[in-house]
């Protein structure tokens, strides 16, 4: 099973990008922010988590590079996610239901 | 399983190394080493509590006070608990024998990150030493109960900011271990050893591993979460602020019940391991064991509402909890009963491991059976937080992964430390062992069931006699931990040799040297056979005819 070691290219990303995506994330804080003061009801919820997932695929593809990395490595990270979405998605089983 | 070609290298226990005496040890990448590491600082850990939890039964003998005050009892079962779970029985099986086996099972040198692996000791050890130290600092040691529940460990004076980086910091070696033990099984297998040629102790740990990584960063958070409403004053979890203390035990639980699987998991992979050794039988449902590891790890993970029957959980979240923590006991079942079946027509031969394992399944059926009243939602309601609790929890922990722990020690002595133990002392510290454990936790059972709630200091009369036979219990119990400790520490110097593999074992760590050499494999085995083909054993058709 022991496998070579996989060649790891340096993937450039330009910082014009990197700032690019930062004032984006922080545009999205921003917004998150500003929801939480608006009475949205049950929709709150939901726009602050799709805010909040779209800042972490951000993080995730750019900033930590998963976007270049083998498909194995994406597989791992979508576990996570998975599993977070689950363990999110039972404890609305209690809020949700009153 | 294959042949391996041995070196005549030193073993690991007597390695030159760049530096001498104990920094030989504790800045050893070698995983042998740093698997001795954590059974040595770990065994020190339990030590200590297992002193707290005896002074508490003693404290039980009869209504009122006995020996201690009631602050103290508090203090002691916090303490019993956080050392028992976070110092002991989590890192327990994967840290020691995990770390020690995982390579050599799998026919590997070393783990795949053998610094981080060494780190993880490091952070092990930061975190049990900020967990003493918060027992002498000024305010005294947190009395919150293992499970920090808010809003008392916000409002405690006690010191509950240091037992809550403790097991922060804790929480952080178990996922870089986590981390390494996945990346190892998947990139470091000897050529030929596939997924389904996998010990199943490798399988349990596999399992283990992704519920490490994916479990424990959530109990990070909490306990900085909690810290942070204790230091600023940030209304997340206590009422008065405008926080949800349910949603801290949501969050806790998220973690602390997949725990529980991080604990009996590596125990299970134990059983399977040294169960078709004795029966000298191909372990039956072999494929069905390895799967039923990951669904126990998955489904394990999501049933931590269970804890919560009580505290007003909306009914639709109430049922659908209780439903997934029977579906969780069907991959524990199959286990048992492919255990059985793999006795069955077996040509057993009993030594003191196999003994442990059988201690192991009776203890763990009842621990299990208990779960399952508990899943109930009406039982739930009439015996939570009561000694039903605690014995059925017991039962599971000690009875089931704490004598998985001794089968493993008593299985891998040999191989490990290269000297056998004696078998009397060993026989009489497991029957000891056996019967204190039973005569401590199933009078728990029946006493919870009658309405004795955990964690009091003081209980009604009608109890005692319950009280009495458990605290007897834990004298026989801890007679039987001494022998067997006593037992094993004077075979280490006085034990005859051990054979490369006493026990007729067919995975990879019976082929090399006791102990095994540094790089543990002169040449990276081939695997031609699956992990259990003890076929030479069994009786042919022809011949049965």
């Amino acid at each position: 099973m022991s496998q070579p070691e996989e060649q790891h290219t340096q993937h450039s990303i330009s910082y014009g990008r990197y700032i690019l995506i930062w004032l984006g994330l922080l545009a999205f804080t921003g917004i998150t922010v500003t929801l939480a003061g608006i009475d949205l009801g049950r929709w709150v919820i939901i726009t602050s988590l799709v805010i909040a997932s779209v800042k972490s695929l951000l993080v995730l593809n750019i900033f930590m590079h998963l976007k270049f990395e083998d498909k194995m490595f994406k597989i791992f990270a979508l576990v996570a996610v998975a599993t977070l979405t689950i363990f999110i998605t039972l404890t609305f089983f209690d809020y949700a239901f009153y | 399983m294959t042949t391996v070609a041995r070196t005549p290298e030193p073993d690991y226990l007597h390695a030159q190394t760049n530096r001498k005496g104990i920094g030989a040890w504790i800045f050893s990448t070698d995983h042998k080493r740093i698997g001795i590491l954590y059974l040595v600082s770990m065994l020190v850990f339990f030590i200590a509590a297992v002193t707290f939890g005896v002074l508490m039964r003693l404290e039980m003998l009869t209504p009122g006070k006995t020996i201690m005050q009631p602050q103290t009892y508090n203090t002691f079962f916090t303490l019993h608990g956080i050392m028992m779970i976070f110092l002991f029985i989590i890192p327990g099986l994967p840290a020691v024998f995990g770390n020690f086996l995982l390579p050599l099972m799998i026919g590997a040198k070393d783990v795949f990150f053998p610094r981080l692996n060494l780190f993880s000791w490091w952070l092990f050890i930061t975190g049990g030493l900020l967990a003493l130290v918060s027992l002498f600092l000024p305010g005294g040691p947190a009395d919150t109960g293992w499970t920090f529940y808010v809003p008392y460990s916000i409002r405690t004076t006690t010191n509950v900011i240091p037992a809550l980086m403790a097991a922060f910091i804790l929480g952080f070696s178990s996922i870089l271990t986590g981390l390494n033990f996945i990346t190892t099984i998947h990139r470091m297998r000897a050529p030929g050893m596939d997924w389904f040629k996998m010990p199943l102790f490798i399988w349990s740990l596999y399992s283990t591993a992704w519920i490490q990584i994916l479990a424990t960063p959530i109990i990070g958070i909490t306990l900085l979460l909690v810290t942070i409403e204790r230091l600023f004053g940030v209304g997340i979890f206590d009422p008065t602020l405008g926080g949800d203390p349910v949603l801290y035990q949501h969050l806790f639980w998220i973690y602390s019940h997949p725990a529980v699987y991080i604990v009996i998991l590596p125990g299970l992979g134990v059983v399977s391991e040294i169960l078709p050794v004795f029966a000298r039988r191909t372990i039956f449902g072999y494929k069905v064991i390895a799967y039923s590891s990951l669904s126990i790890a998955f489904i394990g993970s999501l049933v931590w509402a269970h804890h919560m029957f009580t505290v007003g959980m909306s009914n639709t979240g109430m049922f659908i909890f209780s439903l997934l923590t029977f579906l969780v006991s069907i991959p524990s079942a199959i286990k048992v009963f492919n255990w059985i079946a793999t006795l069955y027509k077996g040509s057993i031969k009993i030594e003191v491991p196999f003994l442990f394992v059988l201690a192991f399944i009776f203890q763990f059926s009842i621990g299990g059976l208990t779960g399952l009243m508990l899943g109930v939602l009406s039982v739930n309601i009439h015996v939570q937080d009561t000694y039903f609790v605690v014995g059925h929890f017991h039962y599971v922990m000690f009875g089931g992964t704490g004598f998985g722990l001794f089968a493993a020690m008593h299985y891998w002595f040999p191989k490990i430390f290269g000297r056998m133990y004696k078998n009397v002392p060993a026989f009489v510290g497991w029957l000891l062992m056996t019967i204190g454990l039973n005569l401590l936790y199933f009078p728990f059972l029946i006493m919870g069931y009658m309405g004795m709630p955990r964690r009091y200091y003081d209980y009604l009369p009608q109890f005692q006699t319950y009280h009495v036979i458990s605290t007897v219990g834990s004298w026989v119990l801890v007679l039987g931990i001494i022998i067997i400790f006593v037992n094993l520490i004077l075979s280490l110097k006085k034990g005859a040799k051990a054979p490369m593999n006493p026990w007729g074992g067919k995975t990879l760590e019976w082929t090399v040297a006791s102990p095994p050499p540094v790089e543990n494999f002169h040449e990276i085995p081939i695997v031609e056979k699956g992990p259990y083909d003890y076929s030479e054993y069994e009786i042919k058709p022809e011949i049965a005819k």
